[in-house]
């Protein structure tokens, strides 16, 4: 039997695929207009890999899960990232997740969620955040993070996306390094997680999931903020859909 | 016959069908006292022959017009009672003779400062915690205060023999209300967390308490008969949730539905808008100004610090009803239901052992989604 974990976030779908209780592929597909279209475009790819509908069991999850209409299940994000970094550390852990919408801590006990925390409605703290003030830069994620990692020195006051993006305008207008602004704009996300974080309980085992998990910088600094280590893998980015991977094997 | 379906429709009715009953109540010359919270002791009013009604601002609509007036980051409740009264949109508040509240949160003890212009307002000094001898006979006298001004607003005279009667009135209604809310002990509860907000909701704005009584009652043997027969409108093993935090009227429809349709069920309110000032009576051997006091100075609100009787209620009532998980429902810039949070989570988590979330929302539908995943996952999680 074939089991199919489908994380549809807000900028990328992730998909995990398990022959019985075994990883076999993951890819990543980016979310379109339509999060329908790019459920069923997964599913084509899933086929194009000769497996067939009928012998795959699926949990949706992610902020689209709602949107994939061949899924047994859908579960929120937030079990399935705790349930996959569980599988994917095997340890008891704090999970920060970083999502393209909203970013939540997650604590996993004996392979269990026991307690979780979101951040709230605003975007502050989020991939968004990032990919907004990258824009703003004119350069992708990871360069920002490239170019952080040699800056330093200023800071971004605003918590709020809007009006940072006016402050990195006007650091831009004043003619600061690109580096520092770099620098300052990931310092500003690392801080509003790190206080999540600390809102969240005393963490132990720090593990990153989500999209930004293969950008050293990000780890690096988040664990000095936390002043713990911050655990990741190059897999935490499909997490999620991982996660939904192993709980569709609980499917009769 | 089952005429279930129809006592609920009477009781998510009751708030519209009184708006009626309150235009007819002053027609015949009789008083009408408008109030905002738990602590106002309603024997008093009942005992001057006037009739209380529940003012509390529970939709987002006046919210804008109060915003002229007040600042935008205070919670909604205040907000929206406030926009109510300066609108002349709530029926209650414009039939109402007079207003009681008390000094509470500070949020609301200052809004009355400006309700005071609109309205004739008594505002009741309440002590801030029950831990000094003193704070008992402050409440007292401010019952004393109360009753004074009542008499001489309605031109009455109120006997202890009135306040008995009153005490030993509301008293039935706890009990009737009791019956009703204890059901949900029973696992699956016979009755939903959404039937029962609508009853205890309804139940703040009626105004025939007897006829009330006996709805309730009725209510109460259908549903055991129902459940004896086999009727299960929950299933068996459904997560057991309590809820506890802000009143939650204003907010009642987007998370109840919520919580019930990821397949939990609303087992018990510990709240305003639920039983927290229901669940204990006013003695009826004592004293009455002296029971009347004891009893509402002990209400376990978050305006009060420390708060312990907010830990004791909550501590027989998670044993009682069984319950698997509790959501504490903050409403926006509640500062003392918020500050408290910390307490409730560690009393509920380590003493309890059992799942906390807490949420902080307001009467907009803006977080309906967000509140979704964060329910769902808490959920999942039980
Ligand atoms: S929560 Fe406190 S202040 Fe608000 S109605 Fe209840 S007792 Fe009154
Ligand atoms: S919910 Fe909190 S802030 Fe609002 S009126 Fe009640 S105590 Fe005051």
């Amino acid at each position: 039997m074939y089991y199919a974990g489908v994380d549809i976030g807000s900028t990328a779908a992730k998909t995990a695929l398990f022959e019985n209780d075994k990883l076999i592929d993951a890819f990543v597909v980016p979310t379109g207009w339509s999060s329908i279209e790019t459920a069923n475009t997964i599913k084509e790819k899933i086929i194009s890999k000769g497996i067939k509908e009928e012998e795959m069991k699926v949990v949706a999850t992610g902020y689209g899960r709602v949107s994939v209409p061949y899924a047994h299940k859908t579960i929120t994000e937030i079990t399935c990232h705790g349930k996959g970094a569980a599988y994917l550390t095997g340890e008891d852990c704090t999970v920060i997740d970083i999502g393209g919408q909203d970013t939540k801590v997650i604590t996993v006990e004996n392979g269990m969620i026991v307690d979780f925390l979101m951040n709230d409605k605003c975007s502050a703290g989020t991939g968004r955040f990032l990919e907004i003030m990258a824009n703003t830069l004119g350069v992708d994620i990871d360069t920002l993070c490239d170019l952080a990692e040699t800056g330093g020195d200023i800071s971004i006051s605003s918590m709020c996306t809007v009006f940072a993006e006016s402050e990195v305008i006007s650091l831009i207008g004043r003619g600061e390094k690109k580096e520092d602004i770099a620098y300052a704009i990931v310092d500003s996300i690392i801080s509003k997680v790190a206080s999540l974080c600390n809102k969240h309980s005393e963490g132990t085992n720090y593990y990153l999931t989500g999209g930004l998990c293969e950008c050293d910088y990000i780890v690096r600094s988040l664990s000095e903020k936390l002043k713990s280590p911050v655990k990741t893998n190059p897999m935490a980015r499909y997490a999620g859909a991982i996660g939904a991977g192993v709980l569709a094997q609980k499917i009769k | 016959m089952n005429n279930l379906p129809k006592a609920f429709d009477d009781f998510s009715e009751a708030r519209r069908n009184s708006f009626i009953k309150v235009k007819d109540y002053k027609d015949e010359g009789e008083h009408i006292v408008g109030i905002f919270c738990t602590f106002t002791p309603i024997e008093v009013i009942y005992a001057a022959g006037a009739h209380p009604i529940s003012l509390c601002g529970m939709s987002d609509e006046t919210i804008p017009d109060a915003e002229r007036d007040l600042p935008k980051n205070l919670c909604p409740l205040i907000k929206s009672s406030y926009g109510f009264a300066l609108t002349d949109k709530c029926p209650f508040t414009y039939f109402s003779d007079i207003i009681v509240g008390e000094t509470t949160c500070d949020g609301k003890k200052k809004m009355y400062e400006y309700l005071n212009q609109i309205k004739p307002m008594h505002v009741m000094q309440l002590p801030q915690a029950t831990d000094r001898e003193h704070a008992l006979s402050v409440w007292k006298n401010e019952i004393i205060i109360l009753k004074e001004r009542l008499e001489e607003e309605f031109n009455v005279k109120i006997t202890d023999d009135d306040l008995k009667k009153a005490i030993k009135k509301c008293n039935e209604e706890r009990i009737a209300l009791k019956e009703l809310y204890s059901l949900s002990k029973i696992c699956p509860p016979p009755i939903t967390g959404m039937e029962l907000h609508t009853v205890l909701h309804g139940a703040s704005f009626t105004f025939d308490k007897d006829e009330q009584n006996k709805k309730i009652m009725d209510m109460v043997e259908q549903l055991k008969e129902e459940h004896a027969n086999g009727v299960r409108k929950v299933e068996e093993d459904a997560p057991r949730i309590l809820i506890t935090g802000c009143p939650m009227g204003g907010v009642a429809d987007k998370l109840i539905p919520i919580i019930e349709s990821n397949g939990a069920v609303v087992v018990c309110y510990e709240n305003c808008s639920g039983i927290k000032e229901k669940s204990r009576l006013v003695d009826e051997t004592k004293d009455p100004v002296e029971a009347i006091a004891e009893k509402y100075l002990n209400v376990g609100c978050s305006v009060m610090a420390p708060n312990d009787n907010r830990i004791e209620l909550m501590s027989e009532l998670i044993d009682e009803y069984k319950v698997d998980g509790v959501i504490d429902v903050i409403l926006q810039a509640c500062h003392t239901y918020n500050v408290e949070t910390r307490r409730i989570k560690e009393f509920v988590t380590e003493e309890k052992d059992i799942p906390y979330m807490s949420i902080e929302t307001d009467y907009s539908q803006a977080d309906e989604g967000q509140l979704k995943t964060r329910v769902a996952a808490f959920i999942e999680m039980l």
